[in-house]
């Protein structure tokens, strides 16, 4: 008796000190108490790194884009708008060299933005010990790409602060998205002392970091939860009306949707087994991507079907998409082409609206073209071929979708193997696979994001499929500074890839989601962050 | 008992040297690096920054720096989270999952011994019946399953706890439930099955005709023989549970450790695998420790014979 009266008093002194032990550890968010305009959000991931030279990530570059600002940000209609920049930049005649006068701005520290912390921040991405994995987005600039790879030296380079409020830009060759460019997260401006103050710790909390934009990160608990709060410092003040932002981290579709559904938060993405309960509801939207889904086919293999261009277009239009959009991924469109709906073709016209070509779905021909590829091959049945893709719940149904309709539409037989990414990215690399699934998005809102990467050489087309007219037109374009004949240039590249089915485009992904009717003004953006809350608000009375 | 102790202790940091290297080289095998923007990334870069982090060094290379580090209690920074300390990651995510875990161990062996006790004494009849029942569920009803329906009816349905988050005592309810249940059913099974044998024990029935009181009988002489098994088991199952666990963590957004176990393996963070699984290891050596001492406290002929060696 007595041992077992010593057991319990054990158990219960445990209980009691661990409570007490955790008492102090619990997360207890503001969400509530907060005073004023507050949203609460939701993020799916613990945001990395919001070193902006260093980020990678679509939750860090989100933050960064809300608690920073560069020279231009993105507008409501994803539009680049000035930023930092006081106004529209002055160009040299030879249309390379780009000079910017920067708006009297502080930083959230009250001192002051200069075109240093541009020159500086933008220099430190570049600098091969900063081992930063987004520095290539800066190529464009001159001697960029030279001082990255360690063959130039950070004065060479053409950033160039020429007093605190004058900042130049010397380009390799004039682009037409520098604008777009210059919004992306690796272009924001860091100030040198903080950076250098806190070294390897820099920005890894909130109080190691200082900001220019409409926000400030008031706390960030490590894979708990963050808080935006308005920045009193920021420029255009007046026109931010949230006080408060609250960002919970939640990384189960499940969780998200039960933190919606009792008003803990605003805002959640929707799993694809929760579209069809929600899709007609008001609060329901589609949040825009610029990721396409494609399948790869393997042209190193001696002696591959997928030599034969008559059997790769098979594959291209031998698959119903719009079937397996409305029935089973639920989140995007078939894809008309390779470029992502969301990409710019000029100033007025999207690349889409003006494109060449628009894949369409044909089961007949399919057939046709097999046969008579097989033929050419001189083969009478079809080897099975084995195809690659990830390991999550939607790439699993979409290689099943896949398989299902080459085996009946075309009879071809297909062997699944679904892999974890690094092993996916392994075997892309090596080329071990006949079909390969995999997907992109842009970095930058310009064509040539897309299209550069299935140029003959190019590390990043696994199949290498190879076209000698598609490479010239993609390498004129990429020297050409007559922005007409440039787009000119991609939209036929983009027609001679599909005609020749270098790959097979399957759809244009979109995030299925779900906010509060009583958010107004959030904008959703396509390639770079998530969305932007400087003008975001809360309807009243709702 | 102190030569014994030393002996141990030894053993234990043997063990740990074993496990981080095996750990260290099959890592090594997992395909691909841990860049984080490798998709993208072009190749001349990639390997410039694979050289500066000292990834293209031969294997024993690394491996010397790495044993380096370790010796000197330095886990590194994680490859995922950029400049993060492994060791300050755990530190900060162990809490939460110990105490979600460490609830549901103290809850569950609580019950677990009360349902197994009352099974064992009230042999075959309904008591023992429902008991043996709540096992059953208990082991086939994984925790992840327990945590959405549990989620789903108690939290958005009815609105009595949290749904999730880690906001305040309540929040932590759901999920230690969930993760209580198994320990109930095998803390339960153990001590019932043990329980059965010692009460049919000659020695039981010279306790009883001696004359001591029944609850002496029960507690003293058969409990206390009955605990031996569960608590071998309970060790190992505690750091299990107190680890945490990806699911029941993802299902209530809480910031624990539990994913890391998963993530850093999924994403090739060669710190974070190392640093996990070292601290798992230790955990788990010293409560085999800690559990050979108490067997001692248990059963006083362990502690002899363990003193003879």
């Amino acid at each position: 008796m007595r041992n077992w009266r010593k057991l319990t008093s054990t158990f219960a002194i445990l209980l009691v000190a661990s409570l007490v032990l955790s008492a102090c550890s619990f997360g207890g968010g503001d969400s509530g108490d907060a005073k004023g305009n507050v949203i609460n959000l939701i993020e799916t991931a613990e945001p990395p790194n919001l070193d902006s030279a260093r980020s990678t990530d679509s939750a860090s570059f989100t933050i960064l884009n809300n608690v920073n600002e560069g020279l231009y940000r993105l507008d409501q209609d994803s539009k680049p708008t000035l930023g930092m920049a006081a106004e529209e930049p002055t160009k040299s005649d030879d249309n390379k060299t780009y000079t910017f006068k920067l708006r009297d701005a502080n930083w959230s520290d009250g001192k002051p933005v200069t075109a240093k912390d541009f020159e500086y921040a933008w220099k430190r991405a570049m600098n091969p010990d900063t081992a930063s994995e987004y520095a290539f987005i800066m190529n464009a600039i001159d001697k960029a790409e030279e001082y990255n790879a360690g063959k130039a030296k950070a004065k060479e380079v053409g950033v160039n602060a020429i007093d605190d409020k004058t900042l130049e830009i010397r380009l390799k060759q004039d682009v037409p998205y520098l604008k777009d460019l210059l919004t992306f997260g690796t272009f924001l401006p860091q100030r040198q002392d903080i950076v250098e103050k806190h070294g390897e710790k820099y920005a890894l909390d909130p109080d190691k970091m200082v900001f220019n934009g409409p926000f400030v990160l008031s706390e960030w608990k490590h894979e708990s939860s963050f808080t935006y709060k308005k920045n009193d410092q920021y420029w255009e003040k007046d026109v931010v009306k949230l006080d408060t932002v609250n960002v919970t981290i939640s990384k189960d579709a499940t969780t998200s949707m039960n933190l919606y559904n009792t008003g803990k938060v605003d805002y959640t993405g929707v799993g694809s087994e929760f579209i069809d309960s929600n899709k007609d509801k008001p609060e329901y939207f589609l949040q825009p991507e610029s990721t396409v889904f494609y399948t790869e086919m393997n042209q190193i293999k001696e002696d591959s079907i997928f030599k034969n261009a008559k059997i790769r277009k098979a594959v291209m239009i031998g698959i119903d998409r719009q079937t397996e959009m409305d029935k089973i991924l639920k989140n995007g469109v078939p894809a008309a082409g390779f470029v992502s709906p969301a990409i710019r073709g000029n100033d007025d016209k999207k690349f889409r609206e003006l494109a060449k070509v628009n894949i369409e779905y044909n089961p007949q021909e399919a057939k046709k073209l097999f046969d008579e590829g097989l033929k050419e091959l001189g083969l009478d049945k079809a080897p099975t071929v084995e195809i690659v893709g990830d390991d999550t719940s939607g790439a699993k149904d979409d290689l099943t979708f896949v398989k299902e309709q080459l085996k009946q539409n075309l009879g071809l037989e297909v062997k699944i193997t679904s892999v974890p990414f690094k092993e996916r990215l392994e075997r892309g690399k090596k080329g071990n696979f006949d079909l390969l699934l995999g997907g992109w998005a842009a970095d930058y809102n310009d064509a040539m994001s897309y299209l550069e990467i299935f140029t003959t050489g190019y590390s990043y087309n696994r199949g290498k499929w190879s076209n000698k007219q598609y490479d010239e037109l993609v390498k004129k374009a990429q020297a050409n500074e007559n922005f007409d004949e440039r787009l000119e240039q991609l939209l036929e590249a983009e027609k001679i890839m599909i005609e020749d089915a270098g790959i097979a485009p399957g759809y244009f992904r979109s995030s299925p989601s779900l906010i509060n009717q009583k958010i107004k003004d959030m904008h959703w953006h396509a390639i770079g962050p998530d969305y932007s809350l400087k003008w975001t608000y809360v309807e009243e009375g709702k | 008992m102190l030569k014994y102790t030393l002996k141990r202790l030894s053993y234990m940091v043997v063990t740990l040297w074993i496990i981080a290297t095996v750990t260290f080289f099959l890592m090594h095998l997992l395909p691909g690096t841990p860049l984080k923007n490798e998709e993208k990334l072009p190749e001349h870069i990639k390997e410039q920054i694979m050289e500066k982090y000292g990834l293209n060094d031969p294997l024993p290379v690394q491996y010397l720096n790495f044993m380096g580090g370790l010796v000197q209690g330095d886990l590194g920074a994680s490859y995922t989270q950029d400049g993060r300390e492994v060791s300050g990651m755990i530190a900060e995510g162990f809490p939460v999952s110990a105490f979600i875990g460490g609830q549901a161990v103290v809850f569950g062996s609580i019950v677990g011994l009360l349902l197994g006790l009352i099974a064992a004494l009230k042999r075959g009849t309904w008591m023992d019946n429902l008991s043996t029942m709540i096992a059953v569920f208990g082991i086939s009803i994984p925790n992840f399953v327990l945590g959405a329906l549990l989620a789903y009816f108690v939290g958005v349905k009815w609105g009595i706890l949290p749904v999730a988050l880690w906001e305040s005592y309540a929040s932590s309810i759901m999920p230690s439930f969930a993760l209580a249940l198994v320990v109930v059913a095998i803390i339960s099974r153990y001590i019932r099955t043990e329980m059965v044998e010692v009460l049919d024990a000659e020695y039981m029935k010279t306790a009883k005709a001696k004359g001591l009181p029944r609850r002496t009988v029960v507690f003293r002489h058969a409990l206390r023989n009955a605990l031996i098994p569960a608590i071998t088991i309970l060790g190992p199952l505690t750091v299990n549970i107190i680890t945490g666990s990806l699911v029941i963590e993802q299902i209530f957004a809480l910031p624990g450790i539990g994913e890391y176990f998963v993530k850093s393996i999924v994403n090739n963070d060669y710190t974070m695998i190392t640093g996990i699984t070292i601290f798992y290891s230790i955990l788990i050596v010293s409560v085999i420790f800690i559990v050979d001492i108490l067997y001692g406290i248990i059963d006083p002929r362990i502690r002899l014979s363990g003193a003879k060696e």
